[in-house]
């Protein structure tokens, strides 16, 4: 199936996701979309797969202009997506995943389509016990059990999302098989990632979007540079710090392990001393969080010791970590950093609590005018945090960070801020680490990380190398970040 | 310009009052009776003769008592359904402490220490409810209705045994108190002002405890944001436990306004709480968790549960239709609640 | 007594809460609370009564008690998922709403002989030794919320819409994708939830407790059903036991009564609701963090038996639960 997109745009808000993207993809090849974080990529594909409905533009599939109310529709003409987290249900076994939704037969023989299920996964290699919980299986097998549902819906477009980020490499070479296998039959299959040599050993043809726009377009021979290039743009910054005096160390992470349902950091060590800055880079999901949120006192580690400041941190609650002096940030702001419903001088005075019993309501005021001046937040004391811009209460959000910590973890700390008050706020965290604070943070930004950092963590599929700033190019952190020296 | 006006000019409480009476009308009509001769019967049920008023205002006091607490566990977020068991577990403690020492002091002292006896065993009761919610997992809604039942038969059970009357014991209750262990009222008025007082300290403290303390600032992000209160580095589970043994203790308290109160019986019965915690807790929802508008609210509620008592003597209707006012009004703000904010708000 | 008749009885009691609990299984299945269930119950059986009086028709009365559950169920659905109002505050009111309306609509039919269900023994099986009476020698209605439990549980894991209503409540969102109108079905399924509850309530004015009073004495029953919903796992069968084991625990209170008399009788009847208490706590102590604490520091065989035991009570609720969906 031909698929084109012609001009599609969509807006949120004040972003615009796509501005303007036309795109064609010939039947039976397997199409790469390079993009970093934010570029435009998933907006685009949640339009391909019906879930999302252009502003403006135009959807053909063999040169028929379609129009999808819902994702069901999409499938129903032959587009369906694999989403990074599948989108499936845990709580039920392979067998009735596979089947919810479809056949529209009243009642379910599942002796059947357990044969028809077995059929398909044997075909593509995949082995799925029909009988088992969807939650007792791997990200892999849950994504091998959607593309087979997904196939035996007739779907002639397959869409992947990110579709290696909890894998293992096993799994990511049978589903590379199984990907070349679905070409050859003549389906169409577009593959989303920022990995460049998966991209790169995968498809024949990619597209590069960056900014909501499209910043080329290349057959599979071109050069690993080129395509860094269309990604992150001509700019060629490189790190700067290069000379930071560093004190004592503030945090060290010995031989730690830490896990969640879909991912495992292993065996990873690593010191940092005050006043240096480390950023945390990969694609999102690849492990970067979990660190962060163990050195923070909310993950415990399955292996291996946290210390901050020479104290044995692992395991001990939350609260012990604040009292150590961490200050997080969390990355969602409405949901984890910021509570909607009160006024930024509530917030202060939720942060700064005395040994009182009353609130010094005047104080929080002037604390909260003082914090407001100084980062430049547009809003009064009494305003609803929930009705700040997002860039207003991601200022917030920096504020009420403790005003001396000795050890910064932040994810995303300048997400949504412009250039100026992303400098000013830096500005602000370095007079921090030359008091002695040392930081850690997580950005999508590979600009910010290299002009900001010391040296950078990069995490790849849950693994860790580490990278010094000091006269790096973009171009080395962006094949960092794409997996080049993982394997 | 119309739902222009309907959104600014009518308050949403005036509209839901209308709605809310207009659909008990709808109903009175159905039983065909007169739904003006209804509500009238309410009103002079409920302010006909200073007697009457001052029935009101007993019954106003432990509603206050059970809305100041209800304030602190919605502010947390938290269903404290449990709240007929803490009033009842007030009750059976002030009792049980005015059994043991009404021969031996002053009755003043007794029935001072009978009202922390009462704070006691309803806190006790409302922790009992966080403590299953917190290290069983058992949901505080189911939590709570559970001990509601275990307290009523706990009462029951003291009632017909080691309480029970000297001679045969009967549901009707424990020996009555003495006068001299009744909160004093006036002469022609029986009401007496230390339980309404105590009433309205209870609702204004809540009030600036909610505003102005740590504690009530930590609830409230409770309340609003679990996830991020927690990260604020609030101590979400002893804040928790705090809030029900509060309210607890404040519904306790309402338990000994129910057994030495001027209208009480005096004595300890079967379902000694008379839904007074439910009907809080329809106040606090009514008055959408603002400490300032419980106040009047758990008036009108109190004097419409008065009044009603009239209805099945002056005519064939049961005493239930102020409960469906109640009600009805509180389903009415809800449903125009919604409606405001889903198809008014794109309006302007 | 003997065991049959003991059994028997206990069936006997059973359609009401069957019903109340399969009802609400339902609607909970579907990712809604509907909380109203022990003012539904009161509601639904004072209708049903003074339906199948007027109309002298026991039909009549079950036909209109289920219309009642499923308006107020409607009413919830509505204020939930079309105006976005908190589903438990609403479900609340309309309890106490609706226990309420019982009462005042319901004045004027209490103690008032009515129609009620008969018996129906099953000719030629009733006769059978041991199972025949209590099998087949029973009310129409046994036999029908028996066979309901069943249906139901046919209809949840051999049906393709059983199937979808499972994902409806475990994943809106997945179950969106695969075409389902996530809110119209959540309103099917609460109506037909508040359907059967219905019948719940009918089933108690016109078999188990024929007629109308204040109170009418299965005030907190409803209650009682919500938490055997969650005991029962959200699965029917398993619902199922939970309310027969109910109803066995009423008997062997009203036995222990005459067994020990001297004990006063309105403390069996509330025998139930602390038994309730403890049950939640069996089925979701295994959820709490300190239980994995502490059992990890008992000894192995112990600790294997406990994880064992544990597990095999714990249930777990629809993944959506009072949610609501709304779609990007």
């Amino acid at each position: 199936m031909k698929v084109e997109l012609k001009d599609i745009h969509k807006r949120f808000g004040p972003i615009q996701a796509n501005d303007g993207i036309t795109l064609s993809i010939e039947p039976g090849t397997l199409h790469g979309l390079l993009g970093e974080n934010g570029a435009g990529k998933s907006t685009l594909m949640k339009v391909l797969s019906g879930f999302l409905s252009p502003d403006r533009g135009e959807i053909r599939l063999d040169n028929k202009t379609i129009r999808f109310d819902s994702p069901a529709e999409a499938v129903a003409l032959g587009v369906g997506m694999l989403h990074q987290d599948p989108l499936d249900f845990p709580a039920l076994r392979v067998i009735d995943n596979f089947l919810l939704g479809s056949p529209r037969e009243f009642l379910l023989d599942r002796k059947y389509h357990q044969t028809r299920l077995a059929e398909l996964a044997n075909r593509f290699g995949f082995r799925l016990d029909p009988e088992a919980r969807v939650s007792e299986l791997s990200i892999g097998e849950r994504q091998q059990l959607e593309i087979v549902r997904l196939l035996a819906l007739g779907v002639n477009v397959l869409i992947l999302d990110e579709p290696t980020t909890a894998i293992s490499t096993q799994q990511r070479e049978s589903l590379f098989r199984a990907l070349s296998q679905l070409t050859e039959e003549g389906k169409t299959v577009i593959f989303v990632s920022h990995k460049l040599d998966e991209v790169k050993s995968l498809c024949s043809k990619v597209t590069v979007l960056a900014h909501g726009r499209v910043t080329g377009e290349a057959a599979m021979d071109c050069p690993t540079k080129e395509l860094v290039k269309m990604m992150f743009g001509q700019v060629l910054t490189v790190g700067k710090r290069c000379e930071v005096r560093l004190g004592e160390p503030i945090l060290e992470l010995q031989n730690l392990s830490l896990s969640d349902w879909r991912l495992e950091v292993k065996d990873l060590s690593l010191k940092v001393q005050a006043g240096e800055v480390v950023g945390l880079a990969g694609l999102e999901g690849s492990g970067q969080q979990l660190v962060l949120r163990a050195c923070a006192g909310l993950l415990r580690p399955s292996a291996g010791r946290i210390w901050i400041a020479h104290r044995d941190m692992t395991g001990r609650p939350y609260q012990d970590f604040i009292e150590a002096s961490i200050g997080y940030m969390p990355a969602a702001r409405l949901e984890e950093g910021l509570i909607a419903g009160m006024t930024l001088a509530e917030h202060i005075a939720l942060t700064e609590r005395g040994p009182s019993l009353f609130i010094d309501w005047t104080m929080a005021v002037e604390r909260a005018s003082q914090r407001i001046r100084e980062f430049n937040i547009k809003g009064q004391p009494t305003t609803f945090v929930g009705n700040l811009s997002g860039g207003n209460q991601q200022r917030t959000l920096l504020s009420l960070l403790p005003s001396q910590p000795k050890l910064l973890l932040m994810e995303h700390p300048t997400r949504g801020l412009d250039m100026e008050s992303m400098e000013y706020i830096w500005r602000l965290l370095q007079a921090l680490t030359q008091q002695g604070t040392a930081i850690l943070f997580i950005s999508s930004d590979p600009e910010e990380l290299l002009e900001r950092s010391d040296r950078i963590a990069i995490f790849f599929g849950g693994k860790v190398r580490m990278m010094d700033t000091c006269g790096a190019s973009l171009f080395d952190l962006g094949e960092s970040i794409g997996g080049k020296g993982f394997e | 310009m119309n739902k222009e006006f309907i959104r600014r000019i009518i308050p949403l409480q005036i509209a839901a009052i209308l709605l809310a009476l207009s659909l008990s009308a709808v109903i009175l009509t159905i039983l065909s009776i007169s739904p003006i001769d209804a509500f009238s019967l309410i009103l002079s049920g409920a302010f006909g003769s200073p007697a009457k008023l001052a029935y009101v205002l007993t019954a106003w006091a432990p509603l206050l008592l059970c809305s100041a607490g209800l304030l602190v566990t919605f502010a947390a977020g938290l269903w404290n359904i449990g709240i007929e068991g803490q009033v009842v577990m007030g009750a059976v403690f002030a009792t049980g402490l005015m059994r043991i020492l009404q021969d031996s002091l002053p009755p003043s002292a007794v029935l001072l220490l009978a009202a922390l006896a009462g704070l006691l065993g309803g806190a006790l009761w409302g922790m009992l409810v966080g403590g299953l919610r917190r290290y069983g997992s058992v949901n505080e809604i189911f939590g709570g209705l559970g001990l509601n039942f275990i307290a009523g038969s706990l009462t029951v059970y003291l009632i017909l045994g080691p309480w029970k009357r000297p001679g045969i014991g009967s549901t009707s209750g424990t020996e009555p108190f003495p006068p001299s262990l009744w909160l004093p009222g006036f002469k022609d008025f029986q009401a007496s002002p230390i339980e309404m007082i105590l009433g309205l300290i209870a609702i204004a403290s809540v009030a600036i405890a909610l505003r102005d303390t740590h504690f009530g600032l930590r609830l409230r992000a409770v309340g609003m944001n679990m996830k991020a209160a927690f990260l604020k580095g609030v101590p979400v589970d002893q804040d928790l436990f705090l809030a029900f043994g509060l309210c607890g203790a404040l519904a306790g308290l309402a338990g000994w306004v129910l057994i030495v109160g001027t209208s009480a019986r005096h004595n300890l019965y079967p379902l000694i709480s008379s839904g007074y915690g439910y009907l809080a807790i329809l106040v606090v929802l009514l008055a959408n968790l603002k400490p300032f508008w419980s106040v009047p609210i758990s008036f009108s509620f109190a004097a419409i549960s008065m009044g009603s008592l009239q209805l099945p003597l002056q005519r064939q209707l049961d005493s239930s239709l102020g409960g469906v006012i109640q009600g009805m009004l509180v389903l009415s703000v809800l449903v125009i609640n919604g409606i405001r904010s889903r198809w008014l708000r794109h309006e302007g | 007594m003997d065991l049959p008749i003991l059994i028997g009885s206990i069936l006997a009691a059973s359609p009401p809460i069957l019903f109340a609990v399969l009802g609400e299984t339902i609607t909970e299945k579907a990712g809604v609370i509907n909380l109203s269930l022990d003012g539904s119950l009161l509601l639904t059986a004072m209708v049903g009564f003074v339906v199948a009086l007027h109309m002298d028709s026991v039909i009549a009365g079950f036909l209109a008690g289920m219309v009642v559950g499923s308006l107020i169920a409607f009413i919830l659905a509505f204020v939930s998922m079309t105006l976005y109002q908190p589903q438990v505050a609403t479900g609340f009111v309309l309890t106490l709403l609706c226990r309420d309306l019982a009462y005042v609509f319901g004045k004027a039919y209490a103690h008032i002989p009515g129609p009620q269900v008969s018996h129906a023994a099953i000719p030629g099986f009733s006769d059978l030794p041991l199972i025949g009476p209590i099998l087949f020698d029973q009310n129409p209605l046994v036999y029908l919320s028996l066979m309901a439990v069943i249906l139901v549980w046919f209809f949840f894991f051999k049906t393709q819409p059983g199937l979808l209503l499972q994902g409806l409540g475990e994943r809106p969102a997945a179950a969106y994708v695969r075409g389902v109108d996530v809110t119209a079905m959540r309103y099917l399924y609460t109506l037909i939830g508040g359907a059967i509850v219905g019948l719940g309530g009918a089933s108690f004015s016109l078999m188990v407790k024929p007629g109308w009073a204040r109170p009418y004495g299965i005030e907190g029953t409803g209650w009682i059903a919500l938490a055997i919903v969650i005991f029962g796992g959200w699965h029917p069968i398993r619902a199922a036991v939970g309310a027969l084991l109910f109803n066995a625990l009423q008997t062997a209170a009203n036995l222990l009564q005459s067994v020990m008399p001297d004990v006063p009788t309105q403390l069996f009847s509330t025998l139930p609701f602390p038994v309730m208490i403890l049950t939640l706590l069996l089925v979701t102590i295994g959820n709490a963090d300190w239980t994995k604490r502490v059992l990890n520091r008992l000894p192995e065989g112990m600790r294997r038996f406990l994880i064992r035991t544990l597990k095999a009570l714990q249930t777990s609720p629809p993944a959506s639960l009072g949610t609501i969906f709304k779609k990007e």
